[in-house]
């Protein structure tokens, strides 16, 4: 066995894994954070540049010592160990001096993470009377944002493969859209499990905790589509909850805003309209209803994923009483992953219903009507 | 027995023995058992017995060898110290287990309680919750209304009842050292009957609490906190209690000498040790 | 310094037991060891194959082999018998081995109790197995897809699965603080005369230091996941907001166990470190007395900055910054110890046997995971890292290296002394550049998954991310497979092979090496004479 092949093989070995290092430090090669795109999210930005640099040194430092040692101090190059190197003053006083090293870097570190800390911490809500509050609600397994001040809430669902080929698991049907240059509070809660609400462009993570609310701010500088995805293992699709911000100027914002309230406006007329809804209306509706709200548990097939979400073709409760299904809808089912849906309109909960009664083989031929679903909340 | 630091005796090391896989065999057993019977699963009551039943005879089995060991002058000085460490060891792992349950107490009292109720750093949850006046006792902002336990009543008569039961140990363990026998038994049975009241006195306690107070492990985090703390250490003080009474029929067949009497000691401080957790419950669980 | 005398119980004479016996009724550390041993090489196969899994599912995107459940299933059992069944073990089985051998003494102090630590093990693997099987039965509830972490509210909503792996938990503890407890009175009670507390091998110390971890870690676990059990099924609210409770109290009870845990898995590692490199330097350990100091406040600040696990949880500004200037001052200890390792190779006459070129090995890697764990110490940039596939890949870096290498050193360095035979070198060699190059390849491109976005336990993932995945997969199951190598050599190496002299390495100090490979079934039962 030649130990000179050996280290040779090593020293390449090494060699490759610092250069490999050294490309990870590169922004350019598209490994590394994507361009931030608001003040704070350069800090950190700067701040883990700031850091890695600081490691690379101190690694390229001690693997040279390492490389040399290794190297030249070998016993098949006839070096004889010096046995008094432990016992030489600079043993006795190494104790003291790698610590005070190690020490002042660290407080180097420290230091500059602590601007940005500050920073990043202090919302700036008493100062501002502009700022825009956006309440990120965390569910199993999609978003919603309410912006309480406009009364608008968008809920956020991923695509599935087929309808966004490239983007997919990075893109969804309602986008979280944002102004440019205002400062913007977020206040994270969840409904069920915890989430996390990841943007890496905005970089400001925080935790979603049932019961609990945190916040977060962020001023954006740039428009742009900036896409991240929930970093908190939440259960089965903790994989399908993308978060997508459409930061967009003030003016589009604000036109973006009315559009919102116009169509809230017409969902709400359409269904307190004493209009009589045909089953064929009221399938359609369902259809659509279903695939986004039921559809990631329950399967679009109706199929379920067994044992955490029962199959609906062919179940006892879409194919049983509509009073006892209308409940399970209504309450949910303590203990168990099905929440209740009472905070959907009578009209959907109708089509959702007889959709569910008459997909799949479920030929109960039910339909269901707002009323009905009136009565029984 | 020879007794010197160095001692002529060789370190005693015990013959292979089932006892340890019997061990493990009854707790893997209660654990299963238990596993199941939570979830409704028929046989899971009946492993969980069968694992008690084999715990107990393990118990038996192993400490009767330890005991026959013990009475043959097996151990010297040196083991008679890794005992003594062993125990003292096992009683700090014990602590901790039961700084974990305070530290979820003041947790939950004094850093998310204020949140809830809008102080502190998560204020803003309060929005969730606008009716909710953060006050301890609390069962939360969703919690049933109930009575807390207050700290005058039975809890003042217990911290008596367990401080005296200290004494009366530390009585026994005199008795013990000048070789006075009848000091040693009478004190052990005073013991034995405060641990013995103690625990029943919890139960009349707890009865108050379900019937009269409502206040139930559902109530929130006060009952949750509550009668986790009260029950663990309950518990011990059963266990206690029950190692105390082992503790007398040794006493009362002599198996203790005025320098031999590692297993009373252990028990001894582990009824110590009992003693200033309930204290610490006292303070922190009922009086403040 | 008197010799011992025997009395009539004639102890000495009885050597192993036969059959089955011989291992369920053990008092003896060298078999009890051995035990432990066996035991984590098959739990490193068994947490391995899930890794496989995983990163077979992690090839593409898209669902190929695993439901999401199931992915996140095997994730959580990987972690779990990963760190309690194979490293933890492999360390106590060396603490078993080597530290009666080391100190002097005739075995650990309560060889009964010794037995029971170890036997608790297979019932905990058993439990852990069930929990991981019982979903498939009809009733048995949904799986464990909470990861390694357990957090509530999502661990509240698993079936009856979760049950399973808190008992386990509790198993688990059991042996860990009754192991911990017999080593401590091992190490204070038991030792030679003449074999002083500052004085004994640093492998010793990193075990002592590291089993007062256990003692005071582990009951939290306990007391946490005993929580966590109340809540499922008893109505409490320790987790549960509309009680008053907080999940995060869940959080902060794990990581106050979990990250003194990571030191667990990492310094009997670096004790065995401090054997090797001494060894193959052929020069004393450079700074003794500073390296046990470094691992005593390696502990000690270990204790204290379990939060920066949590930083996104909505902490105070004053708490995050607590948090993330003690985990920075965490470098201090370990950098020193650190640079004694070096300092030790220093103008020393290295000779590279297996052993040796892993501590190399772990020095460089190690080094490197640790820079990333500062990295992710600092908390503003963790507000990107967090739970990103960054995470993985530095903990990996930290725990294959730091700790799992070592234990791979720690038994080609110790092989010979326990079988009595030479392993095959050139097929060690063999084993470790694949080992260490699959190693690399496999999780050096997560960190840039993780830069760029990809959060870890995602069953898939975006197109954007599939390379370095693909890279990654094939890699591991290269890596995977170098295991089977390591299986082949230490089978060989038990069967026969060249024999093994009493001191097997040139360099080699200490009492261990003072008795016969193998050593005897009673190891000192005469203490050894310490002339010096
Ligand atoms: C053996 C295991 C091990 C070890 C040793 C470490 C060591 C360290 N770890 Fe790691 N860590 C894990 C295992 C380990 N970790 C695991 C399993 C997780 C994930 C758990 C989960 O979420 O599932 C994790 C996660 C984790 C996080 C949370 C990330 C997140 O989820 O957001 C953080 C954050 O601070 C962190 C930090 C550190 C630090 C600062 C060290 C330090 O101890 C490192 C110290 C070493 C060095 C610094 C290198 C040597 C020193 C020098 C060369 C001196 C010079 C250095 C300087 C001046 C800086 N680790
Ligand atoms: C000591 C601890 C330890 C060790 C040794 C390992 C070893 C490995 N780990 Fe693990 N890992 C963790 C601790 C550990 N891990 C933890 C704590 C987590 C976090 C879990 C969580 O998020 O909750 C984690 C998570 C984790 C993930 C992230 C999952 C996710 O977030 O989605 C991945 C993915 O690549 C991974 C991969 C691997 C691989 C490839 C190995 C390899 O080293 C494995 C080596 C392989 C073998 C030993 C196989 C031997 C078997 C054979 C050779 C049989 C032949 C079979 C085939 C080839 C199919 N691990
Ligand atoms: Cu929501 Cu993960
Ligand atoms: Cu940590």
């Amino acid at each position: 066995m030649s130990f000179k092949k050996i280290q040779g093989t090593a020293a390449t070995f090494i060699f490759m894994l610092l250069s490999v290092w050294a490309g990870g430090a590169a922004a350019e090669m598209g490994v590394n954070f994507p361009e931030p795109a608001a003040e704070v999210a350069r800090d950190i930005y700067n701040v883990h540049m700031l850091t890695m640099k600081i490691g690379t040194i101190i690694m390229v430092i001690l693997f040279a010592f390492l490389l040399y040692s290794l190297y030249f101090h070998r016993k098949s190059r006839g070096y004889g160990a010096d046995q008094t190197f432990h016992e030489t003053w600079f043993a006795r006083w190494a104790w003291v001096l790698v610590p005070t090293l190690v020490l002042s870097v660290d407080l180097t570190i420290a230091n500059t993470a602590e601007k940005t800390l500050e920073r990043i911490w202090n919302v700036p809500k008493d100062k501002d009377k502009n700022m825009l509050d956006v309440k990120v609600i965390g569910h199993q397994w999609w978003w919603e944002f309410q912006y309480p001040a406009q009364g608008i809430t968008v809920e956020s669902r991923f695509v599935p493969k087929e309808k966004t080929d490239d983007l997919y698991l990075r893109d969804v049907d309602h986008q979280l859209v944002l102004p440019t240059g205002r400062n913007i509070r977020f206040l994270h809660t969840s409904m069920d499990v915890n989430h996390i609400f990841w943007v890496p462009e905005l970089a400001v993570k925080k935790d979603a905790i049932a019961g609990y609310v945190t916040e977060t701010w962020v001023n954006l500088d740039r428009e742009g589509v900036f896409r991240g995805q929930c970093a908190e293992l939440c259960g089965t699709w903790h994989s399908r909850m993308p978060i997508v911000v459409a930061s967009v100027s003030p003016e589009k914002f604000d036109v973006w805003v009315n559009e919102q309230k116009q169509i809230k406006l017409a969902a709400a007329a359409e269904a307190t309209a004493s209009k009589d809804w045909t089953k064929e209306e009221l399938l359609d509706k369902g259809h659509g209803l279903y695939d986004t709200k039921c559809g990631a548990c329950h399967q679009v097939t109706g199929m379920g994923l067994p044992p955490a979400f029962p199959a609906l073709k062919g179940s006892k409760i879409a194919t049983g009483l509509v009073t006892d299904h209308l409940k399970v809808v209504l309450n949910g089912r303590p203990g168990t992953a099905m929440v209740s849906w009472s905070m959907l309109n009578d009209l959907e909960i109708a089509a959702i219903v007889t959709y569910e009664r008459n997909a799949w083989g479920n030929n109960t031929g039910d339909v269901v009507k707002p009323a009905d679903v009136k009565s029984a909340r | 027995m020879n007794t010197s630091a160095h001692g002529q005796q060789a370190y005693y090391i015990p013959d292979p023995s089932p006892w340890p896989v019997i061990a493990m065999l009854s707790i893997f057993s209660i654990m299963v058992g238990t596993a199941l019977a939570i979830n409704g699963v028929g046989i899971g009551r009946w492993v969980m017995v069968a694992g008690f039943l084999l715990l107990i005879t393990m118990f038996y089995g192993w400490f009767g060898t330890v005991i026959s060991e013990s009475l043959s002058d097996c151990y010297n000085a040196q083991v008679d110290r890794t005992f003594r460490q062993a125990m003292a060891w096992f009683i700090s792992s014990e602590v901790f287990f039961f700084l974990c349950f305070f530290g979820a107490l003041f947790y939950l009292r004094n850093i998310a309680m204020p949140w809830l109720g809008g102080e502190g750093y998560l204020a803003a949850t309060h929005d969730l919750y606008n009716q909710f006046v953060a006050q301890w006792p609390s069962a939360g902002p969703k919690g049933e209304a109930f009575t807390p336990m207050g700290a005058w009543g039975i809890p003042a008569i217990n911290t008596l009842i367990l401080l005296s039961s200290g004494v009366t140990v530390t009585v026994a363990h005199w008795g013990l050292k000048e070789g006075n026998r009848q000091k040693l038994i009478w004190g052990l049975v005073a013991t034995v009957t405060l641990g013995l009241l103690f625990v029943v006195l919890q139960a009349v306690e707890y009865r108050h609490a379900y019937h009269e107070l409502n206040l139930t492990l559902k109530s929130g985090v006060y009952g949750s906190t509550f009668f986790m703390l009260t029950g663990f250490h309950g518990f011990h003080v059963t266990l206690g209690s029950i190692m105390l009474i082992a503790i007398l029929g040794r006493a009362i067949r002599g198996h203790f000498s005025p320098h031999n009497h590692f297993a009373f000691e252990a028990v001894a401080w582990y009824w110590h040790f009992v003693d200033v957790v309930w204290l610490g419950l006292f303070i922190f669980v009922y009086w403040m | 310094m008197s010799t011992a005398t025997l009395d009539g119980h004639a102890h000495e004479n009885h050597g192993p037991g036969h059959g089955l016996k011989r291992w369920l009724y053990s008092t003896n550390h060298k078999d009890i060891g051995t035990m432990y041993l066996i035991f984590a090489l098959v739990m490193l196969f068994l947490g391995g194959a899930s890794a496989m899994l995983m990163r077979a599912e992690l090839f593409m995107p898209g669902l190929q082999l695993l439901e999401p459940d199931l992915y996140n299933n095997l994730v959580t059992n990987h972690a779990l018998v990963m760190v309690f069944g194979a490293v933890m073990p492999a360390a106590a089985g060396l603490a078993n081995w080597m530290i009666p051998l080391m100190i002097g003494a005739p075995d650990m102090a309560l060889p009964r109790l010794n037995n029971m630590s170890f036997w608790m093990l297979p019932a905990a693997a058993v439990m852990l197995v069930l929990s991981f099987i019982v979903p498939f039965f009809p009733g048995g509830g949904t799986q464990i897809n909470t990861g390694w972490t357990l957090y509530p509210p999502l661990s509240v909503q698993v079936g009856m699965s979760m049950d399973f792996l808190i008992f386990t938990v509790h198993l688990l503890g059991i042996s860990s603080i009754l192991a911990a407890i017999n080593i401590i009175v091992t190490i204070f009670n038991m030792r030679a005369p003449g074999v002083k507390l500052v004085g004994m091998p640093v492998f010793v110390w990193a075990w002592l230091v590291t089993a007062f971890l256990l003692i005071l870690i582990m009951p939290v676990l306990a007391g946490g996941v005993t929580m966590l059990l109340f809540d499922r099924h008893f109505g409490t609210s320790f987790f549960n907001a509309a009680g008053g409770g907080d999940p995060v109290l869940f959080q902060h009870l794990f990581w106050f166990f979990g990250h003194p845990e990571v030191y667990v898995l990492l310094l009997p590692s670096f004790g065995v470190l401090a054997s090797v490199i001494p060894t193959f330097s052929r020069k004393p350990l450079f700074g003794y007395p500073s390296t046990i100091g470094a691992m005593i406040a390696l502990g000690s600040i270990g204790m204290v900055v379990w939060a920066h696990h949590q930083y996104t949880i909505g902490m105070s500004l004053g708490a995050v910054t607590y948090f993330m200037v003690g985990t920075i001052l965490i470098s201090i200890p370990v950098g020193l110890m650190v640079f004694n390792f070096i300092a030790t190779m220093w103008r020393g006459a290295m000779t590279f046997e297996t052993p040796m070129l892993f501590a190399v090995g772990i020095l460089f890697m190690f080094i490197f995971g640790g820079l990333t764990g500062v990295m992710l110490a600092v908390v503003p940039a963790d507000m990107q890292y967090h739970h990103s596939m960054f995470v993985v890949a530095h903990f990996h870096y930290v725990l294959m290296p730091g700790a799992v290498f070592g234990l791979f050193a720690a038994v080609f360095y110790w092989l010979p002394k326990w079988t009595g035979h030479m392993y095959d070198e050139k097929l060690a060699k063999i084993f470790f550049w694949t080992n260490v190059i699959s190693f690399n390849v496999t999780f050096f491109p997560q960190h840039f998954l993780g830069l760029a976005g990809m959060p870890r336990r995602v069953v898939d993932y975006s197109p954007i991310f599939t390379d370095f995945n693909m890279l990654s997969s094939i890699a591991s199951f290269v890596f995977g497979l170098s295991h089977l190598l390591l299986l082949y050599i230490i089978i060989k190496t038990i069967r026969g092979g060249q024999p093994a002299s009493a001191k097997v390495w040139e360099g080699a100090k200490g009492l261990e090496w003072e008795l016969p490979s193998p050593p005897p079934f009673h190891s000192w039962t005469t203490p050894p004479q310490l002339a010096r």
